[in-house]
């Protein structure tokens, strides 16, 4: 029996909101077509669908040499002042009295000065960090603009040409891995160097880093070195409590560690 | 039949929405919401930015005879660039494009080997008031075989 007027039944809701929902669908497919693959560099036959990159920092192996933010700079032209980082190191330093220091002049590109009596410290080690490009990041929901997103490789990326600068990423992001960049007056981060990624190169860090700190690797290939050691040891991430589940894995990560 | 001044709001609201259309496919760029909630176009062009660093290969291919004597020697992971400085620019071209020398080594190998108490004790550092202070390092050791000391 058929209800009154404006009386839909649950199923009969159901139904056509599945309808308009499928034909909207459809539509976007239709206007997409053809649209598989953005332009990548002539010639190359790159695949981002074919990636998902990660990397792992081996905390016992960092000698703070800060090559790693030196070669940053370089690659990724960021401006010089010590207040601009794409990736920078900090040094942790737990004091017998139970305070903990944490500092990172410049980045640690012009070294650490041991500024502190030896015989204070309890346990000392350096800290390279970088966008921890995030499977669930916080910084791409809050744009109001859509500038910055996460590409099929699971890499962060902001468009200079759309980011208005209003900075709501920067605050958003929990690990404060974006900057407000001076000249272009956009924000900016660090995109695992994905102009070197879709060349087949290693991220610049990851190239100059002397101890082999920086592991980098494609999840999405069994064989990488990467994952025979995401598979073999166990690896923390930072603030895993936020539940953003980043991509950058810490080996021998202390638990002071923010 | 519908009454007058619904048929005008309908008519008002069908010019607004008709204004917010037109202007919308003006000010969005057309590739925008191809592959998610972002201009599509803008993957490509981060893809595009030039490289600095050439990686390790490209310095290989012509400095082979170097390479072989490193990759046996402690500093085999130590890369090429890691000391000399990006030189994607002199493996394109080397002629036009010399590589720059490098920095004075008594602060370069110090970048690394300076002694430390946040370093890993096992890593090799030195104080450099107490070892032959102001001497560049490369005068007595071979960065590329440091095991070997110059005689």
């Amino acid at each position: 029996m058929r209800a009154k007027r404006g009386d839909l039944s649950r199923k009969e809701f159901l139904r056509a909101a599945g309808g308009t929902l499928g034909l909207l669908a459809a539509t976007r497919e239709i206007a997409l077509g053809g649209k598989s693959s953005p332009p990548f560099p002539k010639g190359s036959s790159y695949d981002w669908t074919a990636h998902q990159y990660a990397m792992l920092i081996d905390l016992q192996r960092c000698i703070g040499c800060g090559r790693c933010a030196e070669a940053c700079k370089l690659e990724n032209n960021v401006p010089r002042e010590p207040i601009y980082f794409r990736t920078w190191v900090e040094r942790y330093r737990l004091k017998t009295c139970g305070e903990v220091l944490v500092d990172a002049p410049n980045g640690g590109i012009d070294g650490f000065r041991a500024d502190v009596p030896p015989e204070e410290i309890f346990r000392s080690f350096f800290v390279p960090k970088l966008c921890n490009h995030c499977n669930r990041p916080t910084c791409t929901q809050v744009c109001p603009v859509g500038a910055t997103f996460r590409t099929k490789e699971g890499v962060v990326l902001v468009d200079r040409r759309y980011c208005i600068g209003c900075r709501y990423c920067i605050q958003a992001c929990p690990y404060g891995a974006r900057y407000f960049h001076p000249e272009l007056r956009v924000a900016d981060k660090c995109t695992f160097c994905y102009h070197r990624l879709v060349r087949g190169l290693r991220p610049a860090c990851v190239e100059v880093c002397p101890q082999n700190v920086r592991i980098f690797g494609d999840l999405k290939k069994p064989e990488s070195p990467l994952v025979t050691l995401l598979h073999r040891h166990s690896v923390q991430v930072l603030k895993p409590v936020l539940n953003t589940e980043p991509h950058v894995y810490y080996l021998n990560l202390d638990k002071e560690v923010r | 039949m519908i009454p007058a001044q619904v048929r005008r709001i309908l008519l008002i609201a069908a010019v607004i929405l008709a204004l917010f259309w037109a202007a919308r496919a003006r000010l969005v760029p057309e590739s925008f919401g191809a592959y998610g909630h972002y201009r599509g176009d803008s993957v490509g062009e981060i893809a595009a930015w030039p490289i600095h660093y050439g990686g390790e290969e490209s310095c290989t291919k012509c400095h082979a005879g170097i390479d072989e004597i490193k990759v046996r020697s402690r500093h085999a992971s130590v890369r090429c660039e890691s000391c000399h400085g990006p030189a994607s620019e002199h493996a394109l071209d080397p002629v036009a494009n010399p590589q720059p020398h490098l920095e004075d080594t008594a602060r370069l190998c110090l970048r690394c080997h300076e002694k430390n108490p946040t370093r890993p004790p096992d890593f090799h550092q030195v104080d450099p008031r107490e070892h032959r202070p102001g001497i560049e390092c490369i005068s007595c050791h071979d960065p590329h075989s440091p095991e070997e000391s110059a005689p």
